[in-house]
């Protein structure tokens, strides 16, 4: 033990990860002071709902916040929104914000996320040709789709499908531009993939697979069209660029940390630097249930290391490593992943794709359960998710047939 | 304004003053009711937000759809009353509620 819980701690970045670490700090019994700068001036929210809900009107900011600002105060965290760090002084321990503040700390938490990837083609700056991470991009989009028009999505990832999936709800004619032979292509099994193809056509989206984009045209500064490397021109008044993220990062190089796609992590957020640790998007941290270190863009992740340094700096016993997982709504259709399939694996499907309900699952040669993708099937997440925390062996015949009862395909 | 009242696995009673609407998730997570994490935010995709609801109340609620008591089955320790807080949606005929947190949940 012999942690001091009345350090100072500085947590850069106010989204799911370091508002969450704030928080369960205060629960876990740090007595020090906390800060959480925010660059956003916005309270905390939550993200998943902005290529979803909010598109279509059906949330407001607050159904998306993660606390009232009064829980903040109750728990004794100097929540500062709107305040952009420019600077980490890692000899004199303090961070630097735009106005040129220092505010020192003893433990500082990099919590900085990531931002959208650009798309390398010329003229992506056009007026009307918007990406989405924050609640800002959420209403300017939104009022976009508000109005007639055609919007083309450039990728044809979870965010590009899920905006896809409101935009027709609005009742706008969509197109998904993929560079890929299959949607979700880095993502999920050509399984999912190719239910989803079908799904969004069915729905009435335009998909252009293993189509690359060569530039995006305007007139009068505003997005008129899409062209394609093959000679097609797309016309569009909106193009959403959904093409991945790429870690935050930027202040972490500057101050000399190891990074690698992301801010070098241990299992319990540590930097390097013994006083800087680094959770959420931003981090590159050990997958305990794969081997070796990924970059893991989602809730759990930014809940389970708020967790994990939480419980580091008060010196409390190390949480049990999460399964990771993650979920996409479109239209109707629940998606529920768990675990990071990897390479060595076989796939198993369960359930029948053309009705709607199926799992896929990632087996190793072992028998083991490494992964599950399970579309409005519920059952087979929890238990599949158990599966991998427990490394538990199926029988593969018995997982493929729906008349055999989930629990009975455990070996 | 509905009134919820959370008790924790410990005793512990807290009474928020709901929003219109609100579910008994966002709630209590909202105003910090600790004992409630719905990491999905009300997706019912985790079962994180795990509640048994006081039986006197139970009737008084619309029964939960098969996706929700399918993820209760994967709750840890699910009761005969338990719910998903997100699940539940406030109305005025809902003031008083009383709900009580899992000791896993903590």
């Amino acid at each position: 033990m012999g942690q001091n819980v009345n350090r100072n701690v500085v947590i850069v970045g106010a989204g799911h990860a370091g508002a969450s670490a704030a928080l369960q700090l205060r629960q876990n019994g740090w007595q020090g002071a906390i800060t959480l700068l925010g660059a956003e001036g916005e309270l905390p929210y939550q993200r998943p709902p902005l290529s979803k809900a909010w598109l279509k009107g059906a949330v407001s900011f607050d159904g998306v916040v993660l606390r009232k600002a009064e829980v903040y105060q109750q728990q004794g965290i100097a929540l500062r929104c709107g305040c952009r760090v420019v600077a980490l002084d890692r000899g004199a321990k303090v961070v630097v914000l735009s106005d040129g503040a220092r505010v020192p700390y003893d433990v500082l938490i990099l919590a900085t996320g990531s931002r959208p990837r650009d798309l390398p083609v010329p003229d992506a700056g056009l007026d009307g040709v918007v990406t989405l991470r924050t609640v800002a991009d959420a209403d300017g989009l939104r009022s976009r789709l508000g109005s007639t028009g055609r919007l083309v999505v450039i990728g044809g990832g979870y965010i590009g499908l899920e905006v896809a999936s409101a935009a027709r709800a609005l009742g706008r004619d969509v197109v998904v531009v993929e560079r890929e032979a299959r949607l979700l292509a880095r993502v999920a099994s050509p399984e999912v993939s190719d239910f989803y193809a079908a799904l969004h056509a069915a729905r009435g989206v335009d998909l252009r697979l293993s189509a690359a984009v060569e530039a995006i045209g305007g007139r009068d500064g505003r997005v008129t069209e899409v062209m394609l490397t093959d000679g097609t021109a797309i016309p569009a008044d909106t193009v959403l660029v959904g093409v991945g993220a790429i870690p935050e990062s930027a202040l972490a190089e500057a101050a000399g940390l190891a990074c690698q796609d992301g801010i070098r992590v241990s299992s319990t957020c540590g930097t390097d630097d013994p006083d800087i640790y680094a959770i959420g998007d931003v981090s590159r941290r050990p997958l305990p249930f794969n081997g070796g270190a990924g970059r893991l863009e989602s809730v759990q992740n930014a809940l389970e290391q708020a967790r994990q340094v939480a419980a580091s700096l008060c010196g409390l016993p190390a949480p049990a490593p999460e399964v990771p997982w993650f979920w996409s709504d479109q239209y109707e259709v629940k998606l529920q992943l768990a675990g990071l399939p990897g390479s060595e694996v076989h796939r198993v499907m369960r359930g029948v794709s053309a009705e709607g309900r199926f799992a896929v699952f990632h087996i190793g040669t072992d028998d083991t359960v490494r992964a599950v993708e399970a579309v409005n099937m519920p059952a087979e997440f929890m238990t599949g998710r158990q599966w991998i925390a427990q490394r538990r062996a199926v029988s593969p015949a018995r997982l493929a047939d729906v008349a055999v009862g989930l629990k009975d395909a455990a070996v | 304004m509905p009134k919820v009242i959370y008790v924790s696995a410990t005793g512990l009673h807290t009474v928020i003053e709901a929003g219109a609407g609100d579910s008994v998730m966002e709630a209590a997570v909202r105003n910090g009711v600790p004992g409630i994490d719905a990491e999905c935010g009300g997706a019912c995709a985790c079962a994180t937000c795990h509640v048994m609801v006081s039986t006197d109340w139970l009737s008084r609620l619309p029964p939960a759809a098969e996706a929700e008591r399918t993820m209760l089955e994967f709750a840890v320790d699910p009761q005969p009353n338990s719910r998903l807080a997100c699940q539940i949606r406030l109305t005025a005929e809902l003031d008083g509620l009383v709900v009580h947190t899992p000791v896993s949940q903590r």
